[in-house]
Formats: structure tokens, C-alpha cells, sequence
């Protein structure tokens, strides 16, 4: 290693946007994560979207199965895991393949020469070489044999002597991890801890992996290269206790809570289905919370199972995407009509059927909202951010628990696997939602005390919870149309129009329990309102910083409940000459908005699988407001 | 595991969980006000009955007992017992059960399904409660037809049935419950017939003393549809002759004069013998290997000129909602009961003032 120090500049930038890229075996992922981890330690405000392929392992090399992580940080507060990359790591010419489209010219490029084979080449559907046919020379090109020099490296390490060449070469996410480190600034404590924690158990392959990570590291310092390295300033956030948090865990949490709030056991049928099995997995942790969790057989089964518990008094859980809700349905008609507390979670996906499991799609709003035979009204939540799961989860139970409902939670794939620094809350400042059952009969009748099962508060017109094991309340309870207030079976006419009613006035009385509709509008100058849903959120209010900074005015609305709508939805929409609707989807919402406030919405609509850019949103909003 | 002698007399570690009656009950206690609603003659009213009757033997409070349907003429059976109950969804009663009996150990739980519910739209749930042993008490209702949408082939008639939607008759194969129960390692199955009341009660009770998952099928005339179906088991003239009893522990011997037997065939399957014949099989319900009592599931009249009646198996096993109310209680006791604001600060946390 040379003696000489060489002068460097270090250039400060307001934020980065880093993205790996690689074999799905080649540990993308965990880089990221890691990465991430290290630049939340420093104390940067970040968001990060994880975008990998659907199958565990698609074969090798192929631009089918290259994983990606993308990690946007920030001396200041930020909102999107970022556009386009600064700098783009490829391990190999498929990732590099499947990437480069996105990098804008000018910007850095890391690619693993060791990988750039004929045979990967080919694999990749690269018919020259990349790295010296010139498709290349728009961009920064650091070209960096790294799988020759992480196995040198571990080889010359000590304690590493059985570790054979394949382990070896499987650290090179580790050089690539330890060279980024470098080149932004990364505090490194915090990965050469983590390695011995995760390798516990195989020392020589937690020596290997440090040896990788340093010896990446190191490279950054000794090369030629690297004439610049970069420094983001921490950013000035609010004063409090944070961590990182994806949605799918902030979810989980959010739900332990409702438990701790409700006062109730919390019990969650589910089945398998990405994005949402983390949720069963997270939970299945947390025994001694009283969490029961049921692997059920089938959807219809988690849904099923999660109703019956409810019906005893827990709080029932079940988790899902849009195929399972699809078949759960008919359950969750079903406690429509018993009025039972149910709280639905869908992580949406790229639709119709199958269509892409790890993508992310606002396309279920349209089934959360009318996906069941008969008037079957359903309250919907949706949260804006992973942090914000937490808290939209908790308002979930709320309404489950206080309305007697079943309430569908609607996340995406994109909060699920995403993440950002979360201020922790502070426990006195979470609400109170205890539940307390009926233990007395609520009526007389000609014998005396009666339990009426469906006499409704007359303020909420939700019914009593009267839970089995309760003394002289004992009842029935079924999907088919019951008598108001007394609960037995009823086929009068009269009575089911006026059931079918009760139940659409019982949620629709919600918007009277729910925060207003608030319009973020700096100038108080805007002619244009954009209003969104879950996971736009970010995008959204980035795109409309961009155009409020050229001059422009623009107003931003969000929706965090979508059945009902804050009751003064219509009064704000209508006091804007244009209301502007971005989603992804083909415009769910904006059927919604038009068809109950009769506001001629425009759409911005796309459906790839990928949360909106903020330029992309930008240049729509420019576009609607200078039409 | 502990077995435990609960007020009744009833040896069951799971149904001790269950609070008592504060004092004696009746059949009244159970009864509710709701007019009972199946077509006149139906075999449910006797069902109905026996379990109305039974039910105070338990010993158990009514508030802590529940009753799941599905959909279908039996699963308006709730509606008619005293006691909490829920009509839920076609098939869905056991997924149901299932998390009701999971989350409160302190309920007496009862699925009433019917051989469509349970063995067409809700065949899948129906395996896996089985499969799981959920301390649950399913009681199948088979009348071999569909009655609510009446009269369709069901799973369980046979083949070659002419029903308004199988005018050719019908093509499918049916099912045999017991063994299908059998199959999926149910740790009780019974059989009975919805006039012997005698012989159901005790069928009943011994499914209620169950910890565990209780199949029990009950043959059922449905009068209207499929009038007769189970004839031959009930004609005072002919029963004897064509119904086994099976009773734990006694030699399986059946007939009017108690002169036919039951014994191993060379291939392995059972065959009727005239009593006293050498090997005559004796009946034990407890055995831990599924083979005999399966045998004996493949004994029909069509096959055999015999039909089993009683508990074909009776095991002692780990329950899914023990097992998982377990795993509960020793997270707590190990690692104390949860905290809502260390659990959510775990992992790497920073301050910023």
C-alpha cells in the first residue's frame, strides 16, 4: 500500500442516491440494508425500495433474476427512495443490463470486471462488451475487479484459512459494501459488529466477510480512481429517539399495539402470500404478548379462523394481498352482517391474478371498497409511509373495535419492503382504546331481561360485543338477515331495507369520528389541488416542492381514510378549479371522487410496478396547472 | 400430560377448563325460543333432541358452550340450543371453530355441518381440522343429498343417483366420512344414527369427554329428498342382522343372534365370519396405528351386508390449541410478558436533540 497521501476532494452534497445491483444471490440486499443502517446511524434522513425478482433463485446471470436496492439520504428531510441513481453498483452485465436505463448521464458507475465473461455476456444478451463498446461512456466508470480482490483478500486474512474459494468469493457484496462506505463517508463500526453477530457461529466466515468489507474499504483509500468522495451532513429532524422501519414491521408493531390498547388478545389467521407474509412472520414472534398466530390451510381458512376468534373476543387479525382478499370475501361479508370487529390487511401487488407478487399497485382500492355481494359496506384505511403503518394500524382497530366492523388496512408492496427513520412514539401519546364487552341484558321483555344482540349505541349504531362464556347473554348470531335490535332471523321486507341501511349509516357515521381533509397549500394561492392515497404520499409532496420552487402554486391533499371520506372531502374539492388524482392504478380513487362528489377529477395513472418518480409528478403538475 | 377427573365424572385434562354449572340443568335450559324450522318428519328434530338432552349431563355452563354451522338444513341447528352459537358460511365452520376454540380453552366448541358443508365446499377445512386435533366436536349430518337447495347428489350418495341435477344419474364416486376421517388421523371417530338416541348419546358424550378434534356422522333420513336412505339400519326386523357395535375392548360379533364375527381376511382386509370362527378380531378404539379402525370404515352394507356403528378410534394426542396456549404460557414465563415500548424500540436506535 502506498505511504503517500494523496490530497482528495470531498465534495458535500444535500443527498445521494445509491442503488445495488446484482445476482439474486449475491446478497443485494443485505448490502443495502446495510448500507442503509450505516447511513441511518449517521443520522441522514433516508427512504429505501428494495426491488427483487419474484422467483428465489431465476437462473443465474440472467437479467431475470438481478436484485436491486436503492437507498435515497439526505442532509434534510426527503420523501421518495429517489428518481434515478447517482451511482449504480452492478456486480455483473446483467445487473448492469437491467439498470443502466435508469442512470442518468454523468452519473458513477461501480461494475465487477471479474464478471464481464463471454459466457456472463452472453447471459446478460449483451452481444459486445459493455465496458469497452462505449455504451459506457456517458458515466463516471470506476471498473473494479472485485471478486479477484475480495478472494485475495480473504485469502491473506487471518483466521480464514478454511474458508475455500466459493465462500470467499461470495463476500464480494462485502468489498462493494466496504468500498461505497468509503467513497460516501459511512461509519463502518456498525457493519463489522453486525458480521460478527450474523456469523456467530462460523467465525472463519464472519473473518472473511470483515476482510472483504475492509478490504473494500481500503481500496477506495489506496486507488487512483476515486479523485472525489462525497459527505452528506446529517440531517435536522425533529429532536426524539428514532430507528429504522419498514412498513410490513411498522404494521406488526402497530398491531401488538391495537392489542395493548384494546385491552384485547390479538389472534391472526393468515396464509403465506408476498408481500405480506412478513407481518405473520413478525408476529409469530411475539408470544408473550398473548399473539396467537395461525398458519391456516387457505385464506378463506386465516379469514375464517380470525372471525371465530373475534367472536370469542380477540382482536382478529388476518393478513393478505389482493388474490387472498379476493377469496376471502365471502367471510368478510359475513362479519359485515354479524358485526364483529376484523381488521383486514392488504399488502397490494401488481394485479389481476397473479399478476407481480414483489411489485408494488394501488389496484384493490375497487375491491376493499365493493368486492362482496350484497350492500356490504367496509371501512378502509390506508397508510402514507412505512413509519406511518404503525399508526394507521392502530387507527384500524380503532374503528373495528368501536364500530364492531370488519375495516380493511390497505399498504402496498412498496410501504411493505421500504423503510425510513421512524421517531419513536411515545407511549402516553398513543390512544386509548379500551373495549369493554356487555355483560348485562340490554332489554325487557315480556319475561323479563333479554339480550338483544343488534340494539344499537344510539350514537355510533354499533351493537353490543357480548362474548361466549358471559352468563344469561347467550345468543345467536348468523349471515342471514336478522331482526333489528332483537337479532333473530327476519326475511321482512321492511326490516332488510332498513338492516341493509342501519349498516351503510353505521359507517358512513364514521366521517364524523375521523380527522378533516387537510390541504398542505404554502403560497394559499393554489388553483390546483393533487389529491392521493397510501403510498403516493412521498412522491406526491415531492413533485409538489419541485413545482412550488419554480414559483408555481399547487395544493396537496391526502387521504388516510377512503370509506368514508373526511366529511369536508367535497367542500375542499370543490374550492379548487382543478383536482389532480396521480395513483397507480387506472383510477380507482378518481371513480370514487367523481361518482360522490361529482368533481371532474383528472387522472395521472400508471401501473409498472414502481412508486412514482417526484420529476416525473413534477412535470404533470406543471403541466395541469400552466393548461 | 395430566388426566384429570372433572365434576362429571368425565375424564377430559380440556373440557376441565371449561367453568361448571353453577347448579343442575335441563333440557329446558338448552332449549331456545326460535320455532324450529325443518320439514315435519326430518331425522335433525331427533338429533336435535338427543343433544338438548344430553347436553345438562356435561355438567359444563351453557354460557361457556358454542355451537358453528355452516350452511345447510343442519346448520340451523344453533339457532335452536340455548346456548352461544353462530350460523356462519357455507363450509366454514371448522376454519371458524378453529380460532374460537384456539383463543378461549375456557368454551365447550361444537361444529354442526352437513355431508355437503362439510365434505363438498368445505372439504379442505374439514381435513386440516382433523389433521390439526383443534379441541373441537364436529357433528356431520349425512343424508346423503342436498336438502336446502333441494335435492342435488351430495359427496356422499351414490353412484348412478337420479336427483334434479343428475336426471342420467350420478357419475362421482362418493366419499366414506370415517375413512376420510380416518385418512386424516382424526383422533375420534364416531358413527351413529339419528333414531337410536341411546347409542347417539353415547356416542356424544364420549366425543365431549374427546380432547381433541370428534368426528361424529350421524346418518340422517332426509324425508323429503332422500326418504329411506338408512332403512336398513333402522327396520326393527332387519337391523341387527346388517349393524356392527362396535364396543372398545369386546369381540366384534353382530346379529340377531349374535352368529356373525368379524376377522382379518389373508389380504388384509376384514371379512364377515359366522361367530365362533378362529381370529374373530376384538375392537380397540384406542389403538395408536389408524389401520384397524380403517379396516373396519371399509365394512359396508353394499360391500359387506354390514355397517359399523360406535367409535371406531379414540387416541389421546396433543391438541393444536393446548399445544399452542403452551407455547403462550412458557414465552411469558421465560421471557416475562411483553412490552409494548422495548419491543418497538428493539434494533438500532439514535437520538437526535
Amino acid at each position: 500500500m502506498s505511504e503517500q497521501v494523496r490530497e482528495r476532494e470531498t465534495r458535500r452534497l444535500d443527498r445521494v442516491v445509491v442503488r445495488f445491483a446484482g445476482d439474486s444471490g449475491d446478497g443485494m440486499q443485505l448490502t443495502g440494508e446495510q448500507f442503509t443502517s450505516e447511513t441511518a446511524t449517521f443520522g441522514n434522513d433516508l427512504s429505501t425500495l428494495p426491488d427483487f425478482p419474484a422467483e428465489i433463485r431465476a437462473p443465474a446471470g440472467t437479467p431475470a433474476g438481478v436484485s436491486g436496492f436503492q437507498l435515497h439520504y439526505s442532509d434534510h428531510d426527503i420523501l421518495t427512495p429517489g428518481d434515478a441513481p447517482d451511482v449504480l453498483v452492478a456486480m455483473n452485465p446483467a445487473a448492469l443490463k437491467a439498470n443502466l436505463k435508469d442512470l442518468p448521464p454523468g452519473a458513477s458507475l461501480i461494475v465487477n470486471t471479474d464478471a464481464f465473461t463471454g459466457g456472463n455476456l452472453k447471459k446478460a444478451g449483451y452481444a459486445t462488451d459493455p465496458l469497452t463498446d462505449g455504451t459506457l461512456d456517458p458515466y463516471m466508470v470506476h471498473r473494479v475487479p472485485l471478486t479477484s480482490m475480495t478472494i485475495n483478500a480473504v485469502h491473506a486474512a487471518e483466521g480464514t484459512g478454511s474458508v475455500n474459494k466459493k465462500e470467499a468469493e461470495r463476500a464480494k457484496n462485502m468489498f462493494a459494501l466496504g468500498l461505497m462506505s468509503w467513497l460516501y463517508h459511512r461509519p463502518t463500526e456498525g457493519t463489522v459488529g453486525f458480521l460478527e453477530k450474523k456469523f456467530a457461529k462460523r467465525p472463519e466466515i464472519a473473518a472473511a466477510n470483515i476482510a472483504a468489507f475492509r478490504a473494500g474499504f481500503n481500496y477506495g483509500e489506496t486507488t487512483e480512481s476515486f479523485t472525489v468522495t462525497y459527505e452528506v451532513a446529517p440531517a435536522r429532524m425533529r429532536s426524539g429517539t428514532y430507528r429504522r422501519i419498514t412498513g410490513n414491521l411498522a404494521l406488526s408493531y402497530g398491531l401488538v399495539a391495537a392489542g395493548e390498547l384494546t385491552g384485547l388478545p390479538l389472534f391472526l389467521g393468515s396464509y403465506p402470500i408476498t408481500p405480506a407474509s412478513d407481518i405473520l412472520h413478525e408476529l409469530s414472534k411475539h408470544k408473550r404478548f398473548g399473539v396467537r398466530t395461525f398458519q391456516a390451510e387457505d385464506e378463506i381458512a386465516g379469514i375464517g379462523a380470525a372471525l371465530g376468534a373475534s367472536f370469542g373476543g380477540s382482536l382478529g387479525i388476518t393478513t393478505t394481498s389482493g388474490p387472498g382478499v379476493a377469496l376471502k370475501s365471502e367471510t368478510i361479508g359475513l362479519a359485515v352482517s354479524l358485526e364483529l370487529p376484523l381488521v383486514i390487511v392488504d399488502i397490494q401487488r401488481g394485479g389481476p391474478s397473479t399478476g407481480l407478487p414483489t411489485k408494488t399497485e394501488q389496484s384493490d382500492l375497487l375491491q376493499a371498497m365493493f368486492g362482496r355481494n350484497g350492500e356490504a359496506p367496509v371501512p378502509i384505511v390506508a397508510p402514507r409511509s412505512p413509519g406511518d403503518c404503525f399508526d394507521a394500524a392502530i387507527e384500524a382497530a380503532r374503528l373495528a373495535t368501536k364500530y364492531r366492523t370488519p375495516v380493511f388496512l390497505l399498504s402496498d408492496g412498496y410501504l411493505a419492503n421500504g423503510s425510513e427513520p421512524w421517531l419513536l412514539p411515545i407511549r402516553e401519546t398513543l390512544p386509548d382504546l379500551k373495549v369493554t364487552f356487555t355483560t348485562e341484558p340490554n332489554h325487557t321483555g315480556p319475561k323479563g331481561p333479554e339480550f338483544w344482540p343488534y340494539l344499537r349505541d344510539p350514537e355510533t349504531l354499533a351493537r353490543p360485543w357480548a362474548v361466549p362464556g358471559t352468563p344469561g347473554l347467550e345468543h345467536r348470531i348468523g349471515g342471514i338477515e336478522k331482526s333489528d335490535g332483537q337479532g333473530n332471523i327476519s326475511y321482512d321486507p321492511a326490516n332488510h331495507d332498513r338492516m341493509v341501511r342501519l349498516r351503510a349509516a353505521k359507517v358512513a357515521g364514521i366521517a364524523n369520528d375521523i380527522p378533516p381533509l387537510e390541504v398542505e397549500d404554502p403560497s394559499e394561492q393554489a388553483r390546483v389541488l393533487v389529491l392521493g392515497w397510501g403510498s403516493t404520499y412521498g412522491p406526491i409532496a415531492a413533485g409538489c416542492r419541485r413545482v412550488r420552487a419554480k414559483g408555481l402554486h399547487v395544493a396537496q391533499a391526502h387521504l388516510r381514510h377512503l370509506n368514508p371520506f373526511p366529511a369536508n372531502t367535497g367542500e375542499i374539492l370543490r374550492s379548487y378549479d382543478k383536482v389532480l388524482i396521480p395513483e397507480m392504478n387506472l383510477g380507482q380513487l378518481r371513480t370514487l371522487i367523481r361518482a360522490e362528489f361529482l368533481v371532474d377529477a383528472i387522472g395521472y395513472n400508471q401501473v409498472r410496478g414502481l412508486p412514482f418518480k417526484a420529476a416525473e409528478l413534477a412535470g404533470v403538475l406543471e403541466d395541469v396547472i400552466n393548461q | 400430560m395430566t388426566v384429570t377427573t372433572n365434576h362429571t365424572g368425565i375424564s377430559n385434562r380440556l373440557l376441565d377448563l371449561v367453568p361448571a354449572a353453577p347448579a343442575q340443568q335441563s333440557r329446558k335450559d338448552f332449549t331456545s325460543d326460535q320455532e324450529v324450522r325443518w320439514c315435519p318428519g326430518c331425522g335433525d328434530y331427533a338429533i336435535l333432541a338427543t343433544v338438548q338432552g344430553f347436553l345438562p349431563e356435561l355438567g359444563i355452563a351453557r354460557e361457556n358452550i358454542a355451537f358453528i354451522s355452516g350452511i345447510g338444513c343442519s346448520s340451523r341447528f344453533p339457532y335452536y340450543l340455548q346456548t352461544y352459537g353462530m350460523h356462519s358460511i357455507h363450509g366454514r365452520a371448522p376454519a371458524i371453530a378453529t380460532g374460537l376454540a384456539t383463543s378461549r380453552p375456557d368454551l365447550s366448541v361444537w361444529v354442526v355441518t352437513g355431508d355437503g358443508d362439510a365434505l363438498s365446499i368445505g372439504g379442505n377445512h374439514l381435513l386440516h381440522a382433523l389433521r390439526r386435533n383443534v379441541n373441537l366436536k364436529i357433528l356431520m349430518f349425512n343424508n346423503r343429498i342436498y336438502g336446502l337447495t333441494k335435492g342435488q347428489y351430495s359427496p356422499t350418495s351414490e353412484v348412478g343417483k337420479i336427483t334434479k341435477s343428475t336426471p342420467f344419474g350420478s357419475l362421482d364416486r362418493p366419499y366414506n366420512p370415517v375413512s376420510l376421517a380416518l385418512g386424516a388421523e382424526a383422533t375420534f371417530v364416531g358413527r351413529s344414527i339419528d333414531s337410536d338416541r341411546a347409542h347417539l348419546t353415547s356416542v356424544l358424550r364420549a366425543a365431549a369427554e374427546h380432547p381433541g378434534t370428534a368426528f361424529v356422522e350421524i346418518f340422517q333420513n332426509c324425508n323429503i329428498f332422500n326418504d329411506g336412505a338408512f332403512d336398513a339400519l333402522k327396520d326393527r326386523s332387519s337391523r341387527d342382522d346388517v349393524t356392527l357395535k362396535l364396543a372398545h375392548g369386546e369381540p366384534l360379533v353382530f346379529g340377531a343372534e349374535g352368529d356373525k364375527a368379524i376377522r382379518r381376511a389373508d389380504d388384509g382386509s376384514l371379512e364377515v365370519v359366522p361367530a365362533g370362527s378362529p381370529g374373530v378380531l376384538v375392537h380397540d378404539a384406542t389403538a395408536t396405528d389408524p389401520s384397524q379402525a380403517f379396516a373396519l370404515s371399509r365394512l359396508t352394507g353394499d360391500t359387506h351386508g354390514v355397517t359399523p356403528i360406535g367409535i371406531f378410534r379414540s387416541v389421546d394426542a396433543p391438541t393444536y390449541d393446548e399445544a399452542l396456549n403452551t407455547q403462550i404460557s412458557d414465552a411469558r414465563e421465560k421471557q416475562g410478558a411483553g412490552d409494548l415500548m422495548s419491543l418497538i424500540s428493539g434494533g438500532e436506535t439514535w437520538t437526535i436533540d
